[in-house]
């Protein structure tokens, strides 16, 4: 088959019109949108600093151990909601660590194989259903069953260790904690699920060689390697945990005050911030919540950055002693 | 004696079996209370005025007093217009910011910044965003700080750094071969990232933008800072005040009247429907364009 | 073409060095060496394509018709040598006809007719035409590995392109395939200047006018394949044709 003259085609042959100026500003634009990342990073930071100067000067480190908060009179105070921040949550990761590693090592372990997606997908909605929904939830369902059956039983049989006085009326730290337990179970499960299914097999088929039941498997050769990605999971859970707002602002009672027993009514920073901005904050007040954001900011964001290097160390440490 | 001690330690990890399987029970618990719930009292309340109607004069139903249903048309349209401007906002800017890691900075450190900046940003509270948001506009023109716009802003802050990672992952799937067949035959730089590279990864970049919208229709927190009062009258404009149906849900639960409270259950089942819609779409794209792409 | 004392980098390291080379117009030159001398390297600097790596770098001139391709824009320099790879990399997302009228498409505004036309011509040139003219619009991984590399051929075709650069075009094919595509290399030169890498001695012993031997990043011997696969001027070419190393 002999080949004619190769057609010219007019279009690629015509004198080189290739501007730079595509070229160009693509990639002016992709910079504008990095930069705007970036800035937003910065500005999240910058910003809140800025709005919250006035109380920054007028109240100083006093803020960060003011037990009041009273805009009338114009004292700020973050502990009482640092308070409330910390025991919600603690309590949130006590019930969720055990169910949500409890979990992971069931669907990693011992679930069935074709169990496993449809069981995974469902702990992935339930991650995927909004917060305001469980609150809301919490506040209508749980709040009267807490009120009438659960807590009456904890104070009489629980009452000595003194964390459970004054009349329950439902709407507490303690069911604002359950509601946030629901919140940090799927990051925590999903982190631990992939860590565990990240062990090389060759350590579960060591420890089953020697004799160890499935149990012992998983407590001795898999939990110990998969320990750091599990950690990095609790902490991020934490940290959801900590910026969560609408489960807790509709189940704690929002009581700017600090709690004395697991039935106050309270308020975590999260809550607070969203409670008094809706119900028409006072313009002495609002500096004061901006500057509250800024704390919820910045320890979440250091929890954040946390997890994430234990889980980049985890991550490094498994690829050099994995096969 | 030794098999005494063998049984006990097999009856011991069996019993730890049950319990890890009873943890999922237990997770599954609420996850089918939440549903159940708001399947059964936001029921009630579908019909069609609850898609026609606006918000009802509060109003708990007594002896001799019957009220209004009302519906659901202001935060519909409220939610509709939030997640589009909000996707106007974030999806150019997230492409835009996984573009330049990927196409554009390689391996190099500044691409590696831009998925540490995506992923802390992801970890930021949503109030916090509200927050910033609040105190950013108020500087710049405090008219418009109680508006669907500022609204929009902060859940653009939200969306953002789920478009950004997501595409960036999407991009790095494209392999290298790809860019290079392109390269080779003389098609500028952009156009290789934009009608190429980009399309190729289009299926990974549609689920990650659903997934965000998904996300965003769901916050409520920033919304209680930003939205102002705006559900009880038709929408106005995007600098007036607004409403969402997470805004409402809050408004009617903390409510004291009885239709205003059904009316939250009725925009509880919507979001929950809305939110599978979205993912059943985006599991759909995944699966649909991918299949394309093989040839099919 | 001729190539003028090019080196090229990756980072710190110079994968090759100080090349002098002139190829014929219209004919077949290969360049064989032993894995990692150099070879994909050089081709890839001919078209411009290494400097897209992260962190590569070229020195020296590459001349088409008196022009240095290397004061040129890049993407005007590759639509006029193009490039046909290892593993056939047809778009996915795109039909036959589509691959195939791609650099039309994207560097130009043309009209159907242009392209039925031009996807024909190359289609034909590259021995495919035959065997997918009744499914240019079915999806171009519909079609075998061998298929895939002549569409890619054709693709390349479609730009125009005055040198056709080939690395190592048929390493991933099987015989049949790699036969058809060598009868058609014959057959390309009588339009285009054939560039090929390869690593099967053989093949280019079959396939090519000239040969240029490449050994850790330097240019040992070119000339008309004849003389250097029979009367290598250089001991090292010698070695490496009969089998001594590589």
């Amino acid at each position: 088959m002999t080949l004619g003259n190769p057609f010219r085609s007019p279009t690629s042959r015509r004198t080189p019109r290739v501007s730079k100026w595509g070229d160009r500003i693509f990639l002016i634009l992709v910079l504008i949108a990095t930069a705007a990342v970036v800035a937003i990073m910065v500005a999240l930071v910058a910003v809140l600093v800025y709005g919250s100067r006035s109380t920054i000067q007028a109240l100083g480190f006093s803020f960060l151990y003011t037990r009041v908060w009273n805009p009338e009179g114009n004292v700020f105070g973050i502990v009482p909601f640092a308070v409330g921040t910390l025991v919600t949550s603690a309590i949130a990761l006590v019930i969720a660590i055990p169910l949500g590693v409890g979990a992971a090592i069931f669907l990693t372990q011992h679930a069935p194989v074709w169990l496993r997606a449809p069981v995974g997908q469902l702990i992935e909605l339930l991650a995927a259903i909004p917060s305001i929904i469980y609150g809301f939830w919490g506040l209508i369902v749980l709040v009267p069953i807490m009120r009438v059956d659960i807590e009456p039983i904890l104070a009489r049989y629980l009452g000595w260790t003194g964390w459970f006085g004054g009349n329950p009326i439902g709407l507490d730290v303690l069911t604002a904690s359950l509601v946030l337990s629901v919140m940090a179970i799927p990051t925590i499960t999903a982190i631990a699920r992939d860590s565990i299914a990240a062990v090389p097999r060759s350590q579960k088929e060591a420890a089953l060689s020697i004799g160890a039941t499935d149990w012992e498997v998983t407590r001795k050769a898999v939990l110990p390697y998969a320990r750091s990605g599990i950690i990095a999971g609790i902490v991020l859970g934490l940290g959801r945990a900590l910026g969560e707002t609408m489960a807790v602002t509709l189940t704690i009672g929002n009581n700017n005050v600090l709690p004395t027993s697991l039935f106050s009514q309270g308020q975590t920073i999260a809550s607070l911030i969203a409670n008094d901005f809706f119900e028409a904050a006072s313009p002495n007040e609002v500096p004061a919540l901006l500057e509250a954001a800024l704390i919820l900011l910045l320890i979440t964001l250091a929890i954040n950055l946390g997890a994430r290097a234990i889980l980049a160390r985890f991550q490094a440490g498994r690829g050099v002693g994995a096969e | 004696m030794k098999f005494d001690r063998f049984a006990r330690r097999k009856y011991f990890s069996n019993g730890m079996a049950v319990l890890t399987g009873l943890a999922i029970v237990a997770i599954m618990v609420p996850l089918a209370a939440v549903i159940y719930e708001t399947v059964l009292l936001g029921g009630s309340v579908f019909n069609v005025d609850l898609f026609t109607k606006g918000i009802p004069q509060p109003c708990t139903p007594l002896a001799g007093v019957t009220c209004q249903q009302g519906g659901l048309v202001v935060p519909i349209e409220g939610s509709i217009l939030l997640m589009g401007l909000s996707a106007l906002f974030s999806v150019p800017i997230g492409i835009g910011a996984a573009i330049f890691a990927v196409e554009y900075a390689g391996e190099r450190k500044s691409a590696r910044i831009v998925g540490i900046v995506a992923d802390v940003l992801s970890g930021v509270p949503s109030i916090v965003a509200g927050a910033f948001i609040y105190a950013l506009i108020v500087v710049y023109d405090p008219t418009i700080v109680f508006s669907t716009l500022s609204g929009s802003l902060a859940l653009a802050v939200i969306m953002i750094p789920i478009v950004t990672r997501t595409c960036e992952e999407a991009l790095r799937t494209v392999p290298n071969s790809v860019r290079e067949a392109a390269l080779a035959l003389g098609i500028s730089r952009w156009k290789t990232t934009l009608r190429i590279v980009l399309v190729s990864a289009l299926p990974g970049i549609v689920t990650g933008v659903l997934l965000a919208v998904a996300r965003a229709a769901g916050e409520a927190a920033p919304l209680l800072i930003l939205l102002g009062n705006g559900c009880e009258h038709p929408l106005q404009g995007l600098s007036q005040e607004g409403c969402a149906l997470p805004l409402w849900i809050y408004v009617g639960a903390t409510s004291s009247s009885q239709n205003l409270v059904n009316l939250a259950w009725g925009a509880a089942l919507l979001l929950l429907l809305l939110i599978l819609v979205l993912s059943i779409a985006s599991r759909l794209t995944l699966d649909r364009l991918a299949r394309r792409m093989r040839g099919e | 073409m001729e190539v003028l004392n090019l080196s090229a980098f990756y980072g710190g390291n110079r994968a090759i060095q100080d090349i002098n080379l002139k190829i014929p117009d219209r004919k077949v030159t290969a360049i064989i060496g032993p894995s990692g001398c150099g070879k994909s390297t050089l081709i890839r600097c001919l078209n411009r394509l290494h400097e897209t790596t992260p962190k590569a770098r070229v020195d020296g001139s590459v001349f088409l018709d008196g022009e240095d391709l290397y004061k040129l824009d890049p993407t005007l320099v590759r639509r006029r040598v193009g490039m046909v790879f290892q593993k056939p990399n047809p778009f996915a997302t795109m039909s036959i006809y589509n691959n195939v009228s791609a650099p039309l498409r994207f560097n130009g505004r043309p009209t159907r007719e242009q392209m039925d036309a031009v996807v024909l011509r190359s289609l034909k040139h590259a021995a495919l035409w035959d065997e997918v003219k009744d499914r240019v619009d079915s999806a171009a991984t519909s079609l075998s590995g061998g298929q895939q590399q002549r569409l890619c051929i054709a693709r390349a075709l479609a730009a125009d392109p005055e040198v056709l650069l080939m690395d190592e075009p048929c390493s991933a094919l099987d015989p049949i395939a790699t036969a058809k595509i060598e009868e058609l290399i014959g057959q390309l030169k009588n339009d285009y200047t054939v560039v090929i890498v390869t690593h099967n001695m053989q093949q280019a012993a079959r396939v090519s006018d000239f040969t240029a031997f490449l050994y850790l990043g330097k240019l040992i011997e070119f000339g008309p394949t004849v003389d250097v696969f029979e009367k290598p001027k250089e001991h090292l070419t010698e070695s490496y044709i009969t089998g001594r190393f590589g």
